[in-house]
């Protein structure tokens, strides 16, 4: 009951001399002095405005142009169609005339965007089975529960692939058509494929493994209820681009983060000669097979043209906010240098 | 199995207890169910239970059960680790009590038998220095009378023995045959915990006989110096007394963690809030938008309406932002306090040499209260004193002895053989003087050696050891001994000394006892050559006014001597013997014995005898003894009071002592103004002097000081005035004035009062009172207070006070034990406090700021991000990373800072004790610096959110695929985070060491490893939907574009602060700022700036009487009965202890005597000193 102690010799109890249970560990110990925070605070000014400069100039020589087609022109009669239940299933093509102001050069970069489309609410997001995505055979016959309403159809039949982001999926289609000042319209020709990660189109996105077709593989699945086409029809003209691996579907099935969002097209095929130098200026046509309906949730739609720099496309935000911060931060390193003057000048404060 | 046929103890209750205890919470199986049910009774544990529970309904789901569950189980574990390892030591212990032998008589013989086998009723053998295994009666001893001593350091914390006997029919039941046939019934109080009572009878042989606590063995007593004894179990096991009395402690909290479980509610509070509006949004969005969205992603079954959606988006967000209230905050918290403590154990500079002892953080809990204490109330004897009296000087008819003219002590074993070799002394020429044999030196030493109540014991020849009842009377006996006045040893009516080497018997005719009216003691004796004398020692202000009118020279100059000696705060007595005729004898003799006698009123009729033969001294000097205070108290004490720390002295001693004390230890200087005296014994003279004498004054001086104000001071409310006044004043109030000063209609008076004064000393007070002066400072002053103390009577004050120290190494290990902190000696107080206490306070207040901050910078950008994502409750973050970020990407770091920072070196604090000021005004951690964090973890999830969304949503890669999906824009977010709260810890951590270095590189690089593993296609490959994440860190990292976001969030969440702490250095700084800022500007030519204020700790040249005289009555009489002879030492010790443990009693009967400790100070010369007392009762 009573404590027990040590006789071995009057210093047994005595704690370590050792620098941690001392609390003397070697460390350094910085501190705000005029002579680190003002410079510090110079210097991340012009780094900032240095930044923001250069990539300025850099977005300066980047070209965008974003059409709305949603209900602009011939487009209307599409939306309207789109918009009427009855009409829903017809098919509706329509044509939109723009003008390039100015030669897009490089690599031309075609988006479709969409204006108060939600992806990234969460029961969308979660409405979705990377399992099946995956080519799991299992997954792909019994689809996961979070893919509910669209996990299977009204047979009981399982959807491939489920869920409502699939269903989802963006499906008009664009064809670009360059009218030169003189000679006859060109078809602008674009690579639909290479537009998604790598690791998406490789490993995320796999077929159920089949010896046979690909039909044979997606035997006893339903296509989504919205689309048009199976799964495995995706892309007529590229056999190998059908299925999950599909671009466009992996493209989709990247959800955005927010309400207002583009996503990759194609990109513009350079090896003809009209086109080797980007987009040249002048007067566009492009036709639109329209069938994504955005009218219910007040969406809209548009094509964006875009080229590309070092650090991405167009993006005005960036060296702008780079700029700002770095004239704050100047303002700053004056005013503390002011007050350091002033009041704090060889720490007269801290002689007190 | 045992003689229950014989006897049977009637219990009031039935059942019959085994002597098995059970100190342990859990066993093995029990362990899981009941450790758990005690975890989820924290409201945390529960509330992150509703949140699981929540997790899993799929509708409100909005993450992974796992986020929660994997904090809550790694939280759960810790602790139930924790407790476990408590429990099994614990376990231990139990084990090794309850199977300590003991010897139970059965069926007439001696059986040896576990501790846990012992039964009610059994009658059981102790043996010397045994542990009582049970409650026992005691049936009968080795010793004569059934006598046996017992030691009760493990009961109350009393070392010295104290005596028991057994009731005089069973005493005589000496051996094992007789007591076999003891058929006794014993019929009792039901079991308690008042260890100083007992009540019961024995029904034996048709007689009945009252059983008190003098029959009692208590468990957990030593039997000492007694060979065996036999006893009767009376409670066992649980019921016994000891065990009654371990009930748990109350549960200290620190005023952090008030603040903090505040805090949290508010948290609590902000988060319905936050899912209220979140909630209101969600109805808007669904009505206006979802409702429209419906054929893309229609609601789920059960919702119908945007209302109830809305209702469920509330739980989701509810799970979301539940990380606002991290699980890990309170686990932190405590595993910051066991770190502090440990440094507290660690401390070498805390570790007392001499008693082997290290300091002890015996509480976990209170660590950084340590850095906020505001009031110390103080026990004298044995805390700030060492209770060692050594006889420092001396004035011999006239002439002053003991001036320390040379740096070495005499040696006095060359010419005296029986000398004591730990006695020093430095004046040679008294030795010389003895040697001469001047007549006044031989009869000086004289009265020393036979004028005492002292017992000795040699052990061997020439190895003599005194048994002093009070210290101060043996430091005079040993200074007479080392003189060649040897005291050897004591009949009933004999004294033989040892008198320059020639034995000399005197006989002792009678002893005239101390008390505390009388002041003094008397022997009378008849020297061997048949003379009879008195031999008086006593109070100066007594004696002086019983010389006989020949002494008056000698009077003046040692008048003047003792002013002297008392101005170095040495306890003084004065000698003086007087020549008694036999005629003179006789008639007294005769007198004295018709007084003795005397049924009523007898001591005041011993006492009007002894007055009566206590004339006409003839003065032969004076003594001066030092009450030898601790190491370090007088510069612990001014320290501390740099430090703005209040210390108020609460002693059981008297008020003499009391001041003395208070002068020696810095608390009262000569730069004290006044020292008020309260002592009056009504309720009116209490309220008058605390009121209008004291305060009056007070005001008065701080009037003349303030001159010209005068006018604004009479306007003033008289509060404010006393709380404006900054005159050293000090207060020294007895116990009998603070019995009414702490009625509650005076007790703001008097708090008033003490709050103004510089020093309080609080003499002769009761524990209890102790404790209630506590209390009265605690309740009305919200200010940290410590109590520190070393005996049993302060474990009360020690239990009320915030924070409890101990001291221990001592005698008595009951105030250790009561202790949330232990160490021995008073000093490191001042280490305890201004380093470990200020760096706990400072630690954990950095600590809970970022944590705040950490979270709230975590959590709102989900807030933020619901406005994007029609309030759907989507988080921003990967799952993995909200489950990880508190315990894994951001908890090392912080801990890190909280266990390791420091603003300032140690010494510095010691250096400069106003460092300690921010903790007593709490700046550091409080409402407002809670808000400022708050903010800035709002601010920079604004940032975060917003940058990488201005950024991403336009932005694509260099390959021209947009960077706008929700991987990217969560993977960028979360390493901006990252890297934003790993900037921010950088900040401010104060102190790097490696461990921080290791820690901070290390959850950064710990973050990015998590990451790629994650995102990996392995993983990936093996749970497709878990790991959905694959390839987003390394898509999003390779970018250019995204790095400058993160740069620039991180560059603009940053900047502010740093501009605001810069900002605040230079027009604001705080003086551990100057500090750190001098030590880096002028490391060369350092001046101790701190320790100036320090310089003038010169002794004081006031002068003021010391006596002081730590005496108990009743020992005369002890002596003269010859009751104690036998067992002389023993004997001694067990009255010695009289005085420690009824000390309370002899005080409360001396409190129904108005007369009681008369004061000195109306003789006392001391200007300074303002005595206010109650003059109508003389």
């Amino acid at each position: 009951m009573g404590k027990v102690r040590a006789d071995a010799g009057p210093f047994a109890r005595r704690p370590d001399n050792s620098a941690f249970k001392q609390q003397r560990l070697p460390a350094w110990s910085p501190s705000l002095t005029p002579y680190t925070v003002l410079p510090v605070f110079y210097f991340l000014a012009l780094v900032c405005v240095l930044l923001g400069v250069w990539l300025l100039i850099t977005v300066q020589n980047t070209h965008q142009l974003k059409i709305d087609y949603t209900d602009a022109g011939a487009c209307a009669t599409c939306a309207e169609m789109r918009n009427d239940p009855t009409k829903a299933k017809m098919n509706c093509d329509c044509v939109i005339n723009f003008n390039v102001p100015k030669t897009f050069q490089g690599d031309v970069f075609i988006y479709y965007g969409l204006i108060n489309f939600h992806q990234n609410l969460r029961r969308y997001i979660k409405s979705r089975d990377d399992d099946q995505l995956v080519g799991r055979k299992n997954s792909l016959k019994s689809p996961s529960s979070y893919c509910e309403p669209f996990a299977y159809d009204e047979n009981a039949v399982p959807i491939a692939p489920c869920g409502a982001v699939a269903n989802s999926m963006f499906n008009d289609s664009f064809t670009l058509t360059y009218h030169p000042p003189a000679g006859a319209a060109v078809n602008v020709p674009l690579y639909r494929k290479g537009i998604t990660w790598y690791t998406d189109k490789n490993v995320k996105f796999r077929n159920p493994s089949t010896n046979t077709t690909l039909q044979q593989a997606f035997q006893g699945t339903a296509q989504p209820p919205f689309w048009q086409k199976p799964v495995y029809e995706l892309d007529l003209d590229h056999p190998n681009n059908n299925g999950f691996i599909n671009d466009d579907l992996i493209v989709w099935m990247r959800e955005a983060a927010f309400p207002n969002f583009k996503k990759l097209y194609g990109i513009l095929n350079r090896a003809h000669t009209t086109f080797s130098y980007g987009l040249p200026e002048g007067n566009y046509s492009i036709a639109i097979n329209y069938n994504f309906p955005v009218q219910y949730f007040q969406g809209r739609k548009e094509v964006v043209l875009s080229t590309v720099s070092w650090f991405g496309g167009q993006n005005h935000f960036l060296p702008i906010a780079y700029l700002v911060s770095g004239g704050l931060i100047f303002i700053v390193a004056i005013v503390l240098t002011a007050v350091y003057v002033k009041v704090g000048r060889s720490g007269k404060n801290m002689e007190e | 199995k045992s003689d229950l046929s014989h006897f049977h103890v009637v219990l009031d209750q039935t059942r019959i207890r085994n002597n098995c205890i059970m100190t342990s919470k859990y066993n093995i199986i029990t362990f899981l169910p009941v450790n758990l049910f005690e975890q989820f009774q924290e409201v945390a544990n529960t509330y992150f239970l509703f949140l699981l529970i929540l997790q899993l309904i799929p509708q409100i789901s909005s993450l992974s059960w796992f986020t929660t569950i994997v904090p809550l189980v790694l939280v759960l574990s810790i602790t139930a680790v924790k407790d476990a390892t408590d429990d099994y030591f614990r376990h231990k212990s139990d084990n090794q009590v309850n199977n300590r032998q003991s010897q139970v008589l059965i069926n007439g013989i001696l059986q040896k038998e576990k501790w846990m086998n012992v039964r009610v009723g059994d009658i059981i053998k102790l043996e010397n220095n045994q542990f009582v295994a049970a409650d026992l009666l005691l049936l009968s001893s080795s010793e004569p009378h059934g006598l046996c001593y017992i030691e009760t350091a493990e009961l109350d914390g009393e070392t010295n023995m104290k005596v028991r006997q057994s009731l005089s029919v069973t005493s005589e039941l000496g051996d094992p045959n007789h007591l076999a046939q003891f058929d006794g019934e014993v019929v009792c109080e039901p079991p308690n915990n008042k260890l100083d009572r007992f009540c019961g009878t024995l029904y034996w042989r048709e007689c009945k006989y009252g059983l008190s606590n003098q029959n009692m063995l208590l468990r957990g007593c030593v039997l000492r110096n007694t060979e065996s004894c036999y006893g009767l179990v009376i409670f066992a096991g649980p019921d016994t007394k000891l065990m009654q009395n371990s009930g748990r402690t109350k549960f200290k909290r620190t005023s952090i963690d008030r603040l903090m479980n505040t805090l949290v509610l508010w948290i609590f509070g902000f988060l319905v809030c936050m899912g209220v509006i979140l909630a209101i949004g969600n109805a808007v969005w669904e009505r206006e938008v979802g409702f429209l969205f419906q054929s893309y992603l229609p609601w789920d079954p059960p919702v119908d309406n945007f209302l109830f959606s809305a209702f469920l988006s509330f739980w989701s967000y509810v799970i979301i932002l539940n990380t606002v209230v991290p699980i890990s905050l309170y686990v932190s918290v405590e595993v910051i306090r066991l770190c502090h403590s440990y440094f507290i154990n660690w401390d070498r500079r805390m570790f007392c040499n001499r008693s082997s002892t290290p300091a002890e953080a015996r509480s976990t809990t209170l660590n950084e209260e340590l850095g906020q204490v505001e009031y110390i109330f103080s026990d004298k004897t044995g805390t700030l004193t060492q209770n060692i009296m050594t006889f420092n000087k001396c004035s011999i008819n006239g002439r002053a002895y003991g001036e320390r003219h040379r740096a070495q002590p005499l040696d006095f074993s060359t010419w005296n053989p029986l000398a004591d070799r730990d006695f020093c002394f430095y004046d040679a020429s008294l030795l010389e003087a003895v040697k001469v044999g001047e007549p006044a030196v031989h009869e000086f030493f004289r009265v020393l050696s036979l004028c005492h109540t002292v017992m000795s014991e040699e052990k061997s020849e020439g190895e003599l050891v005194y048994k002093a009842q009070s210290p101060d009377e043996g430091a005079l006996v040993t200074a007479a001994r080392n003189f060649g006045f040897v005291f050897r040893s004591r009949t009933p009516s004999t004294i033989t000394t040892q008198e320059l080497g020639k034995a000399v018997t005197y006989t002792l005719l009678a002893i005239l006892d101390f008390n505390n009216i009388r002041k003094r003691m008397s022997v009378i004796v008849r020297t061997p050559e048949g003379r009879i004398r008195l031999y008086c020692k006593g109070a100066d202000t007594v004696l002086f006014e019983r010389l006989h009118s020949c002494s008056h020279d000698v009077m003046n100059i040692t008048s003047d001597h003792l002013n002297e000696y008392a101005g170095d705060g040495l306890r003084t007595l004065a000698l003086a013997y007087r020549d008694l005729s036999e005629e003179q004898w006789a008639e007294w003799a005769e007198r004295y014995r018709g007084a003795d006698k005397a049924i009523d009123c007898r001591e005041d009729r011993l006492a009007a005898a002894y007055e009566e033969i206590e004339q006409d001294l003839m003065l032969l000097g004076a003594t001066a003894i030092e009450d030898k205070l601790q190491e370090g108290v007088a510069e612990t004490i001014a320290i501390l009071s740099l430090a703005n720390i209040k210390i108020w002295v609460l002693t059981g001693d008297k008020q003499e002592t009391a001041v003395n004390i208070g002068y020696s230890c810095k608390m009262l200087t000569d730069d004290t103004t006044e020292v008020f005296i309260v002592n009056g014994h009504t309720v009116q003279s209490v309220r008058e002097d605390l009121r209008l004498v004291a305060r009056e004054r007070m005001m008065e001086s701080a009037r003349t000081r303030d001159g010209g104000k005068e006018v604004e001071t009479q306007w003033a409310p008289p509060t404010s005035v006393l709380e404006s006044i900054s005159g050293e004043f000090a207060l020294v109030i007895s116990g009998h004035s603070l019995a009414h000063a702490l009625e509650a209609d005076m007790e703001q008076e008097f708090l008033e009062t003490a709050c103004a004064c510089r020093a309080v000393i609080c003499c002769r007070v009761t524990p209890l009172q102790k404790a209630m002066v506590v209390e009265l400072v605690k309740r009305h002053k919200n200010a940290v207070t410590l109590a520190i103390g070393d005996g049993a009577n302060d474990v009360s004050m020690i239990k009320t006070a915030h924070i409890g120290v101990g001291i221990s190494g001592q005698e008595g290990i009951q105030a250790v034990l009561a202790s949330d902190y232990s160490f021995s000696q008073f000093r490191f107080l001042q280490r305890l406090l201004l380093v470990h206490g200020r760096w706990s306070y400072l630690r954990m207040c950095r600590f809970l700021c970022y944590f705040f901050y950490k979270n709230f910078a975590f959590t709102m950008v989900h807030f933020w991000f619901g406005f994007f994502c029609g309030f759907s409750a989507q988080t921003v973050y990967d799952q993995y990373f909200i489950t990880l970020y508190n315990i894994v990407y951001t908890s090392l770091p912080v801990l890190a800072m909280g266990i390791f920072d420091q603003d300032v070196p140690e010494q510095r604090s010691l250096e400069y004790p106003k460092l300690y000021e921010p903790g007593q005004l709490n700046l550091l951690f409080n409402k407002r610096e809670f808000f400022i964090c708050i903010a800035q973890g709002i601010y920079t999830s604004v940032v975060l959110f917003f940058i990488p969304y201005g950024v991403l949503s336009q932005a694509t890669q260099s390959n021209g695929v947009p960077l706008a999906d929700y991987q990217t824009f969560a993977v960028t977010t979360a390493t901006a985070l990252v890297i934003v709260v790993s900037v921010q810890i950088s900040l401010d951590t104060g102190y790097w060491t490696a461990i921080n270095h290791f820690f901070v590189w290390g959850s950064v690089g710990a973050y990015f490893t998590i990451l790629f593993t994650m995102h990996s296609s392995v993983l990936f490959n093996i749970f497709p939907k878990q790991f959905h994440f694959l390839g987003s860190s390394q898509n999003t990292l390779a970018q250019p574009v995204v790095w400058l976001t993160i740069a620039l969030a991180t560059v603009i969440c940053i900047a502010p602060v740093l501009a605001f702490r810069f900002l605040k250095l230079d027009l604001k700084p705080q003086l551990s700022d100057t500090v750190r800022y001098t030590q880096l500007v002028q490391q060369k030519k350092w001046k101790p700036g701190g320790r100036a204020a320090l310089g003038r700790l010169g002794r004081g040249g006031s002068r003021r009487s010391g006596y002081a005289f730590a005496h108990q009555e009743g020992f005369g009489e002890l002596i003269t009965s010859g009751k104690n002879m036998r067992l002389s030492s023993l004997a001694l010790a067990t009255f010695a202890s009289r005085h420690s443990a009824s000390w309370i009693d002899t005080l409360r009967k001396k409190k129904h005597n108005p007369h009681s400790t008369p004061p000195t100070g109306d003789s006392s010369p001391a200007p300074s000193l303002v005595l206010i007392s109650e003059t109508n009762t003389f």
